[in-house]
């Protein structure tokens, strides 16, 4: 009687299609993955069981942090463009397009305004050492106001929608200072904003 | 890698010399583990990054028609102080007559949501409508605070609450209690 042979298979798997998925996906995450935008000073934002997720495009934040400092950011390359060219029309500081350009790029200010050519031009390691006072939210100067509205003006104009504004604001911070911004916005009739917070359970 | 020799090692029959041909498959598994390892990454990082927001509608100040401002029975309000150290007081009514002794209360589920849940009930029974809670965060209080404080009116379902300043009443009576 003859033995049966079992013809021996290979043990390898084509791995070409599994290949091809994978970095189908990986490419896609890598595409949709917004890279995580540093805050300019350590923030801890308090929890609460909201589940509401922050829109993407037409917000501005007010971060708030590090005893009473603010600091402001805007959506958008070129609705910051025409927004620092707008502030400095209003207090006549002529910003060059380069500064401009650099501006867009950056994803908050909190400086005063006299000092914002200054802080611009700082290379990014500078900007990193470099320990911004936050804008002033004192009534003589009006700066933070002005800040708000001409943002909401610009976003207006380029998007046809109503700028989102947003705070995101430290546990430890004081009232008061959450109570100054939240009468700025106020005054110029913003009485809807979102409160930035990280997920807790109930 | 993980392949075995299946070639059988058959004899070498002798004549011509034939060059070998090589194989062009090349072993994928450690790139197909090297991008599901990516994936993985990229896809936890960029879900948990997500920042979460709590809408706040602030009451329209009006300042040119305050008469417009609907007054509302103190016997349905529920005023909320906040103080220091994570404490807050809470009351029915107006603070110069309330309805209910001024209680001293914590964050939390067994602080001012029970409260907040009871009372609730109580005046919806007994008025036939909702309760309106008034948040007077005072000076002393954080941030924090006042995030927890409306967080708890969102958990509790109540939709009828505005953040107010404090008045030097009621401030009087933090400080009765050491907590301002």
């Amino acid at each position: 009687m003859p033995r049966v042979k079992i013809p021996r298979k290979s043990t390898s798997i084509d791995m070409t299609a599994m290949c091809d998925v994978a970095f189908l996906l990986l490419t896609f995450f890598i595409l949709t993955a917004k890279p995580k935008v540093e805050d300019p000073v350590p923030v801890d934002t308090p929890g609460s069981a909201s589940q509401v997720l922050l829109p993407e495009s037409d917000i501005a934040t007010l971060t708030i942090g590090g005893k009473g400092k603010v600091f402001f950011g805007v959506e958008g390359f070129e609705v910051r463009k025409q927004l620092l060219q707008r502030m400095g029309d209003k207090y006549k500081i002529a910003f060059t397009p380069k500064e401009i350009e650099r501006f867009a790029v950056m994803p908050s200010i909190g400086v005063p305004i006299s000092l914002a050519k200054q802080y611009i031009n700082l290379d990014g390691d500078q900007r990193k050492e470099y320990k911004a006072p936050g804008i002033p939210t004192d009534s003589v100067s009006n700066e933070l106001f002005n800040w708000i509205k001409e943002a909401r003006i610009v976003n207006r104009n380029i998007s046809g929608k109503e700028l989102r504004i947003t705070i995101k604001g430290d546990s430890k911070e004081e009232y008061p200072t959450i109570q100054r911004i939240i009468a700025i916005l106020q005054k110029q009739e913003v009485n809807k904003f979102s409160l930035i917070t990280s997920l807790r359970g109930k | 890698m993980a392949e075995l020799d299946t070639s059988g090692g058959g004899k070498k029959k002798g004549g011509k010399v034939r060059s070998k041909k090589q194989s062009t498959r090349v072993d994928l598994t450690a790139m197909v583990d090297l991008a599901f390892l990516l994936v993985t990454f990229f896809m936890l990082t960029t879900t948990l990054s997500k920042a979460k927001a709590m809408d706040l509608a602030m009451p329209d100040k009006n300042e040119e028609q305050p008469q417009d401002q609907e007054p509302i029975a103190a016997s349905r309000t529920v005023t909320v102080l906040l103080g220091k150290d994570n404490k807050l007081e809470w009351f029915v009514g107006v603070p110069t007559e309330p309805k209910s002794a001024p209680t001293v209360d914590n964050y939390g589920k067994d602080g001012i949501r029970k409260v907040l849940i009871e009372k609730g009930a109580e005046i919806k029974r007994t008025t036939g409508k909702d309760m309106f809670v008034i948040i007077k965060p005072s000076d002393k209080s954080i941030y924090k605070n006042m995030i927890d404080m409306i967080d708890e009116l969102n958990i509790t379902n109540n939709k009828l609450y505005a953040i107010v300043d404090i008045t030097p009443v009621e401030i009087d009576l933090l400080k009765r209690e050491k907590i301002y």
